[in-house]
């Protein structure tokens, strides 16, 4: 079985890479340092409401979480079995990630779907 | 899961031991280990982005606690961090994807920096548009 998804675990992971690659950067800037720090004034929770009310808005934000997340777990796999030397643990160490950033994916689909 | 299946009395010759820390002893194997690390803080990062939806999706009570929280010297010191890490993710990746994808264009190799410029490009047109969405309607 794995190794038959094996190809798409690696779309994922260069997907989710370029995704956070390209938009991280920004949201991380603003979100995580720009707004606590007063540097520039956050979003108004209407405003923000009113983007998530868009079902484009809904999209991005679906790609935005969940591919960095499997990007994460297929990195973090391999950082584990070379890093901490973990080969035999190869399979627990799999379900957990990609469990995880399945866990994170079905999360945010469901608040997505549900917010109104 | 189709794991090779070694017999039970296999010789087992001599090997080194390699110390959990054999990337500390050379500059590009930090690298390397630093680079594979990003990914843990891309995770963070969708965590937080995921928080906030959730606060979103509660209410203006539990966006302004968001917000609030947001503000504490613990998350500020790891939204630094991670903002390192994860600029370093970025501009690694950047001038990574010439090597794993080879473009040719009318037979010819379309040149490593052509394809690094666009990602910087595509950057920088993206990050200004996610700016633009999110300060619009303050």
């Amino acid at each position: 079985m794995m190794r038959r998804i094996t190809p798409l675990l690696w779309l994922l992971f260069s997907a989710g890479g370029t995704v956070a690659a390209l938009l991280f950067p920004v949201h991380l800037f603003l979100t995580g340092l720009a707004f606590p720090l007063g540097w520039l004034e956050a979003p108004s929770y209407e405003s923000l409401h009113r983007l998530l009310m868009h079902p484009v808005t809904r999209l991005y934000l679906f790609v935005l979480i969940s591919l960095p997340l499997f990007h994460w777990a297929h990195r973090f796999r391999y950082t584990l079995y070379d890093g901490l030397q973990l080969k035999h643990l190869t399979e627990l160490i799999a379900v957990l990630c990609y469990g995880a950033a399945l866990l994170g994916t079905a999360m945010t689909a469901y608040l997505l779907w549900t917010i109104s | 899961m189709s794991e090779p299946h070694y017999t039970l009395y296999h010789p087992r010759w001599y090997r080194r031991r390699v110390s959990v820390w054999w990337w500390l002893q050379n500059r590009s194997y930090t690298g390397f280990v630093l680079r594979e690390l990003t990914s843990v803080f891309v995770a963070f990062f969708a965590v937080v982005y995921l928080w906030q939806l959730h606060a979103v999706a509660q209410g203006p009570d539990a966006y302004a606690q968001f917000l609030a929280r947001l503000r504490t010297p613990r998350l500020l010191a790891l939204d630094t961090v991670t903002f390192l890490f994860v600029l370093f993710h970025a501009i690694t990746w950047f001038n990574l994807t010439p090597k794993a994808m080879v473009v040719r264009l009318r037979g010819k190799r379309v040149p490593d920096w052509v394809i690094v410029a666009q990602n910087y490009a595509a950057w920088l047109v993206l990050s200004g548009l996610v700016a633009f969405v999110l300060l619009r309607g303050r």
